[in-house]
């Protein structure tokens, strides 16, 4: 990997689009890299768009500002792709990762001729097939992990797994649920 | 006033961020908050004007002569349900936004 | 054994108050500080501390609790910031009055109005005359370790003021973060025990605090005030290098990047000066002799030090994340430039006023400055001293 990956993410107010930015911080780190996680923070709004970024490098980070070419974007609600610019300042030596079942077609015309990588998955089939309610921050956090490369697949399902029993220490029922949308999510993330 | 925006220079804009001009929150856009959208089933909608009166946006128009309501207005809706909850005939759904029918 | 962890700069902070276990917290939640009390009453609910959680109605109750108790003779800590230090005001002067070794914890916000919750340096700047020592920290790592030795340096008994450790609300107080932690045990034993000399609750000994103080005696009383400052300085110092054999974590009253042999430098606090530090090494890379003077201890100002280290630069920049609104130039610039004057060091210096309600501060807005720096160095002329970074106007 690189010495340091930038990435930005955008979802809606309540969807966990910062929390799962700091799941991704979090999962870094325990694999030893220096890490930011940093929501933008404006009025909170349910609903509202927001964008959340990390930081992650083998060596110490000292920049304090937001992230304007990043080298990753990653969109968990399809619904901004027409309301916020996602594609502003994204790398084409990067790439964007979509919750999505949107046609291809469709992804192309509205990110505006990004040309760099475009990856989909579908994040609610996966979340409610395993855990039975929509929660796409663990699909997504998977996802980025396999685009980015940020850690090896295993290396996340170990440290989640530890996460999880730690997390869902008074609800272990959902700790299986979680590890089966992470494994799905890494199967089932493809390129367009 | 409301053609301001994160490159208008400082020059065009008000002392102190006055606002000389009433009644301008319909300028505001506020639908894009919006995760879960109500949709209108007009069969089921005996127009009596119980879910207008209490949608915080003014997102429900009444049509002036006829009194009745018209289909929602997404440019101001945020999504919050109130008036699925009052409707007594299930003529307004709260449908997740984004998934296609 | 240092423990690595990730915390924001808020938890950051809040660990390090569970760490030094004070005898009372009164607080009263404002953003972007609000998190500091709210970690930390969960530490009074679940035991780990026990400390006497005062939840207060107001700012200004919050620091009249912290004077009653540490009068009292116990440790107080708090949290606020922006407005909820202005709310503040006429107790922070009080606290330092009665030299009461007050730890609060500001979290800097834009003062309003208009209204606004984002980071600047207008808290910070409104109580820079008000007594009270005041660290500046870059991230959530220095914003830990200025509260462990806060205490140490407040409750010195050459000092005996109240101290504040700001950080830049939002930038890093909401910013998940690398940062090392001490153990408790560790801690505990650096930080110490707080006996003072006087204070209200000793049976032994009734005292009265806060008198009328009129004519006669206020002017001396500020100067004992002025004096305790000036001592404040090397008791930084001590303490920052017990700290330094304990954690090997290196302070003093400022710290110097790359600026040795530097030929222009920008002069700025807390997390700017980590954007700062990164876009001095890309300078570096091609052979631009860039370096920061990045301040940790804003009051007592270390002129005479500051002076001495900025002398053999060609051109500086003072960065102000707070306008002075006075026509002339920010607070940080003042001080540095006058602190020059009087070690009559001429160093062509210009002013940037930048970061103002949480405008972002970016690599390439440092960089902007370094490009003036190196113009004004070439020709030695500064044509306008007093400028913004980052703010919008009409193209001419």
């Amino acid at each position: 990997m690189d010495n340091l990956i930038e990435i930005r993410w955008h979802g809606r107010g309540g969807q966990g689009a910062k929390t799962a930015s700091l799941l991704l911080a979090d999962a870094a780190f325990n694999t030893g890299k220096y890490i930011q996680g940093f929501p933008e923070y404006g009025p909170e709004r349910m609903g509202a768009p927001i964008t959340a970024y990390n930081r992650i490098s083998t060596k110490p980070i000292t920049v304090h500002s937001n992230i304007y070419e990043p080298d990753y974007v990653v969109v968990v609600d399809d619904t901004l792709l027409e309301v916020v610019p996602v594609t502003e300042g994204l790398k084409e030596t990067g790439a964007i990762i979509i919750n999505t079942t949107k046609s291809p077609e469709y992804l192309k015309k509205v990110l505006n001729g990004y040309k760099g990588d475009i990856y989909t998955i579908d994040a609610r089939k996966i979340s409610i097939e395993t855990l039975g309610r929509y929660f796409p921050n663990t699909p997504m956090l998977a996802a980025i992990v396999k685009v980015s490369q940020v850690m090896s697949d295993e290396a996340l399902l170990e440290d989640m797994k530890g996460s999880f029993k730690h997390k869902f220490a008074k609800k272990p029922e959902v700790i299986e649920g979680n590890m089966k949308a992470l494994e799905m999510a890494l199967k089932e993330i493809q390129k367009i | 006033m409301s053609n301001i925006d994160k490159t208008t220079p400082m020059e065009k804009l008000t002392i102190g961020g006055n606002i000389y001009t009433a009644a301008n929150a319909k300028e505001f856009k506020t639908g894009d908050w919006r995760s879960i959208k109500p949709v209108w089933i007009e069969e089921k909608c005996k127009q009596c004007g119980l879910c207008f009166p209490v949608c915080p946006d003014n997102s429900i128009p009444v049509c002036k002569d006829s009194l009745k309501r018209t289909d929602f207005n997404y440019d101001y809706c945020k999504g919050c349900g109130v008036c699925a909850k009052v409707c007594p005939f299930g003529a307004i759904e709260m449908k997740e936004e984004g998934v296609d029918e | 054994m240092s423990i690595r962890e990730r915390l924001s700069g808020n938890e950051a902070v809040a660990t390090a108050m569970k760490q030094i276990n004070p005898d009372v917290v009164a607080a009263f939640p404002i953003t972007p500080s609000t998190e500091i009390p709210q970690y930390f009453s969960t530490f009074v609910a679940n035991g780990s501390v026990d400390t006497e959680f005062v939840a207060v109605e107001s700012e200004h109750s919050a620091m009249s609790a912290c004077i009653g108790a540490e009068s009292a003779g116990s440790r107080a800590m708090t949290a606020t910031s922006a407005n909820g230090l202005s709310l503040m005001w006429e107790m922070i002067y009080i606290a330092s009055s009665l030299r009461l070794p007050i730890v609060l914890n500001l979290v800097n916000r834009a003062v309003s109005g208009p209204l606004n919750i984002h980071n600047d340096h207008s808290d910070a700047m409104g109580v820079r005359d008000s007594g009270w020592i005041m660290l500046f920290s870059e991230n959530n790592q220095e914003a830990y370790d200025n509260n462990l030795m806060a205490h140490r340096i407040a409750e010195n008994e050459n000092v005996q003021l109240p101290i504040m450790i700001c950080q830049d609300g939002f930038i890093t107080s909401h910013s998940i973060e690398n940062i090392e932690l001490e153990n408790d045990e560790d801690v505990k034993k650096f930080v110490g025990e707080y006996h003072p000399e006087h204070y209200l609750l000793n049976k032994n000994e009734p005292i009265a605090v806060g008198p009328l103080d009129l004519q006669a005696y206020l002017f001396e009383h500020k100067a004992q005030q002025g004096d305790a400052m000036k001592a404040a300085k090397q008791v930084i110092l001590d303490v920052s290098k017990d700290f330094e054999k304990w954690t090997g974590r290196h302070y003093g009253l400022f710290e110097e990047y790359k600026l040795d042999d530097a030929e222009i430098a920008i002069v700025c606090m807390n997390s700017t000066a980590g954007t700062t530090k990164a876009v001095i090494d890309k300078l570096r890379e091609n052979g631009i002799k860039a370096g920061l003077l990045k301040i940790r201890v804003y009051r007592p100002f270390p002129g005479e030090e500051v002076s001495k280290a900025l002398s053999h630069l060609k051109a500086v920049a003072i960065l102000d994340k707070a306008d002075s609104l006075n026509a002339i130039g920010g607070a940080l610039f003042e001080d540095v430039t006058s602190s020059m004057y009087i070690a009559q060091k001429n160093v062509p210096m210009v002013n940037y006023v930048y970061g103002i309600g949480g405008r972002d501060t970016t690599e390439k807005d440092i960089e902007s400055v370094f490009t003036d720096l190196q113009e004004i160095a070439s020709n030695g002329k500064v044509e306008n001293p007093y400028r913004y970074l980052g703010l919008r106007k009409e193209a001419k």
